[in-house]
């Protein structure tokens, strides 16, 4: 029960903080500018933005779950696991970013997820 | 049109610094939690004790280092191209994180697991020739 509660964190957590996270960079601009100063510049720039610490928030959360998880069970079973927040995050990206997803986007999608099915029934 | 070939560049080299870090930073997490050992918790004192050496494991604080650097160029790729194309297109990961896994840590992968791995990496490839951005820049 533990476990699937760790997972679960990691996946609706990790994958809602990134949601939040990939807004507040929208709102920041696109980076031009990879100088370090100028990236500092950047972040800093984020950080006044709420939906930022909301997004961090959540993976912190996200990133105590995933080292509790890494203390028992193995790091080429884990992983691959969590990349279930796939369809997570094409949904959200759809209906909090008004992103376009495309059919040939989802049916790439469609094979992670089948991939992580495979993973998960391979374990051992 | 000028702008495409920048684009595409920037964009690659963030991705492989997040395929490259992102995977290290696990394997590398996996390492140190082994050896902090269970945490079939059952009192406040073995919590405090658990937390005691997450905090002083190098190989956690490595790992939490690699996983930043994975973090601010996740955070760059995000200010131009859409999520829905950063995160499918980073999960080449996953067959980086498996190989370290075998490699770094000795863990067995089993065919099916490995099919599974190849199946996520062909996924990725699909999404990889969708355009990256979808929504209009301000």
């Amino acid at each position: 029960m533990f476990k699937f509660i760790y997972f679960f964190m990691i996946v609706v957590a990790g994958t809602g903080g990134e949601l939040c996270v990939s807004r507040a960079m929208k709102q920041t601009g696109e980076v031009k500018d990879f100088r370090p100063a100028a990236v500092v510049r950047v972040l800093l720039r984020a950080l006044r933005i709420k939906w930022m610490w909301l997004g961090v928030g959540l993976m912190t959360m996200a990133f105590f779950s995933l080292l509790a998880v890494l203390s028992f069970e193995k790091v080429s079973f884990v992983v691959p696991v969590t990349a279930l927040s796939y369809v997570a995050g094409a949904l959200g990206g759809m209906f909090l970013l008004g992103e376009r997803i495309s059919l040939s986007r989802w049916t790439g999608i469609a094979l992670v997820c089948v991939g992580v099915t495979l993973v998960f029934l391979g374990k051992g | 049109m000028d702008s495409h070939k920048p684009l595409h560049f920037k964009t690659f080299l963030m991705i492989l610094i997040m395929i490259i870090a992102g995977p290290l930073g696990n394997v590398l997490l996996g390492k140190g939690m082994q050896g902090v050992g269970t945490t079939d918790i059952a009192s406040v004192s073995e919590l405090l004790h658990v937390v005691g050496s997450v905090f002083m494991s190098r190989t956690i604080w490595l790992g939490v280092a690699s996983l930043l650097t994975f973090f601010v160029a996740n955070l760059l790729v995000l200010s131009w191209a859409d999520y829905s194309f950063v995160q499918p297109a980073s999960s080449m990961a996953y067959g980086v994180v498996a190989l370290l896994s075998v490699f770094v840590l000795g863990e067995t992968v089993s065919p099916l697991r490995w099919a599974g791995i190849a199946i996520i990496c062909m996924g990725v490839f699909i999404v990889g020739r969708t355009h990256p951005r979808t929504t209009e820049h301000r």
